[in-house]
């Protein structure tokens, strides 16, 4: 199950204006991976393309052999089944009740009897927590639930590969952490490909199998998350531990006479945070994608930052987490409120976390 | 973008392709009946009224005019086959047209660039079903159907509302009127009135859901998609209406 993703130097442009240039990666099959950038890089767009929704300027997309962007449109519909797509919204549809919205898929593509659709919808409906809800309309709801529709009715066709798109946007804490765990759970479940397009630092840091960053119109980098974590690529190292050092600006990147003043004032990015635990299924079972904590620094000679793999919070801006000097011992899940916090939090990372 | 002139001719192409997909798209199954009577109903509830208002000071100013120009040629006996060949063959697809464009139009056009920006419409082809059969193949042919009926409608209405005028207010000659319809008026003229008709609701409903599918920026670009569906469907109408007055000339033999 989870079906491989193959993007090849995919080019996006509306009108001259170039969005991305030659995107080149692969969505491991069953594996959990991030879309991150900037405002404003095109994240929503990719994730567009990569469903047939926008024509690419040039490159190809392979999903099980076929190229998606050469595709005739009978053939594109087809395949799109394959795909189930939460809208940043919901996309749910205006005139129908939630437990339509989430039965229509299923209406239209399956001939299941109603009484064996309402099972799978209730089923659906359970797992995102609306069970209650069915009979609402969308404008009745409020956004966090929109969404939670939306995710039941990507669902219920079983998917192979899960695109979404800024799951935490317009969602309260906790219940982004919430939504986190249905994920991972998911993906222990369904063994789906997913692609989770965000800009939330925190869900980056825990969630993902893989990461990948959009940044000035091309694909920064891309590979397993322990990877970008230990990352001192600049641009990399900036976005994933929100400070104001370093070559991303405030509207797009900084041009060289900044970078220069900023090199001169002695400005320098603080060190490398811990790299967190990766969040596990809730029962504790094994993911298909889910490697052991560290073998990937381990099998590519990288050290990783003081106090990595310890907690599942450690290095998310905004949260204390201890000083590394004692990495023996036993690794507590949250840290006490007593010890002291001697790295500072860092000074912007409230700013743009509200941001 | 940079040139106005290929932007134009861009828009146009990509109405004529949905144009050709909806045709493509109409004997597909499965037939989207209930969406089809639902639009239908809804077409007809917004249109029925506002027409029927319409068509009557519409037969009375072609009426009062023909009477006053009748009487000044010493052709009175004429008026009402005047009279009713003005209504069935321009007036009643005209008004027709321009109700269904302004009122189911600009309904579909809304509903659909709603739907758009909400990204249901990219929802719904994520979820293999074309919005174009879904959508937009039920929206075209019941705004067709609605405009069949409600030429009918107004070709009633307005040679009534004629009748009364003349009659009543002018002091015309009940059983003259009657009696010089089939003077000049045959039953091509209403065969024609109505595939008139029909070819409007067609236009009107395929240009409101194109400005619709492509609606952008936001509730504004909405209102812009809306406000461009009506002028640009008028404009569709009444070189439609002459383009089809002028071969009805040329193919059917008139009387006399």
């Amino acid at each position: 199950m989870g079906v491989e993703i193959k993007v090849e130097g995919l080019t996006k442009r509306f009108g001259s204006q170039v969005i991305w240039n030659d995107v080149s990666l692969t969505l491991p099959a069953g594996e959990i991976s991030v879309m991150l950038g900037p405002s404003g890089t095109g994240k929503s767009v990719f994730l567009k393309t990569l469903v047939g929704l926008l024509k690419p300027d040039a490159g190809s997309i392979m999903i099980e052999g076929r190229d998606l962007t050469r595709l005739r449109e009978h053939d594109l519909y087809e395949i799109r089944k394959l795909f189930g797509v939460l809208f940043q919204d919901g996309a749910l549809f205006g005139s129908m009740n939630l437990y339509d919205n989430v039965a229509f898929p299923l209406r239209e593509h399956t001939r299941k009897s109603e009484s064996e659709v309402r099972t799978i919808v209730m089923e659906k409906m359970d797992l995102v927590g609306l069970t209650g809800a069915e009979s609402k309309l969308p404008g009745e709801i409020s956004g966090g639930m929109r969404k939670r529709a939306g995710l039941a009715r990507a669902l219920v066709l079983d998917p192979e590969i899960l695109l979404i798109d800024e799951p935490d946007s317009g969602l309260d804490p906790v219940r982004t952490s919430y939504i986190n765990q249905l994920f991972i759970d998911l993906n222990a479940q369904i063994d789906a490909t997913f692609l989770i397009v965000t800009h939330d630092i925190n869900s980056t840091r825990t969630v993902p199998d893989n990461i990948g960053l959009l940044y000035h119109k091309h694909l920064a980098m891309f590979g397993p998350r322990e990877m970008l974590l230990s990352s001192e690529e600049p641009v990399v190292r900036q976005f994933l531990n929100a400070q104001t050092i370093g070559p991303i600006g405030m509207s797009e990147e900084k041009d060289a006479d900044e970078l220069a003043a900023e090199a001169r004032s002695g400005q320098e990015l603080p060190p490398l945070p811990p790299i967190p635990l990766q969040l596990g299924t809730s029962d504790g079972a094994p993911r298909r994608g889910e490697r052991p904590a560290g073998q990937w620094c381990r099998d590519n000679g990288i050290t990783p930052p003081p106090g990595s793999f310890h907690s599942h919070n450690a290095g998310v801006p905004g949260v204390r987490h201890t000083e590394p000097t004692a990495p023996t011992e036993p690794a507590p899940t949250e840290p006490a409120p007593t010890e002291p916090a001697p790295t500072e939090p860092a000074p912007t990372a409230e700013a743009v976390r509200s941001s | 973008m940079s040139n106005p002139a290929i932007g134009a001719l861009r828009q146009s192409g990509s109405l004529f392709a949905l144009v050709l997909d909806v045709i493509r798209s109409l004997p597909k199954r499965p037939f989207q009946t209930k969406e089809f009577i639902q639009q239908c109903w809804f077409i007809a509830s917004v249109t029925i009224v506002p027409t029927a208002l319409v068509s009557i000071p519409f037969g009375a100013v072609i009426a009062l005019q023909l009477g006053t120009l009748t009487r000044q040629l010493g052709a009175q006996s004429f008026t009402g086959a005047a009279s009713v060949l003005a209504v069935i063959r321009e007036a009643s697809p005209i008004v027709t047209a321009l109700l269904i464009a302004g009122a189911g139009g600009s309904a579909i056009c809304a509903d659909l660039g709603s739907r758009k920006i909400r990204e249901e419409i990219d929802a719904m082809e994520v979820l293999g079903i074309s919005p174009i059969q879904r959508l937009v193949v039920p929206r075209v042919l019941a705004a067709m159907l609605v405009a069949l009926l409600l030429n009918g409608l107004v070709s009633v209405v307005g040679v009534a509302g004629g009748y009364f005028f003349n009659v009543i207010i002018q002091g015309g000659t009940p059983g003259a009127y009657i009696a010089s319809f089939t003077a000049l008026a045959q039953l091509a003229d209403l065969w024609t009135s109505e595939i008139k008709a029909v070819i409007f609701g067609f236009i009107a409903a395929v240009v409101a859901s194109y400005k619709g599918l492509t609606a952008g920026g936001g509730p504004k670009g909405v209102g812009d998609a809306v406000n461009q569906s009506v002028v640009i469907t008028f404009m569709f109408l009444f070189v439609v209406n002459f383009v089809a007055s002028a071969v009805y000339f040329q193919v059917v033999p008139q009387k006399i």
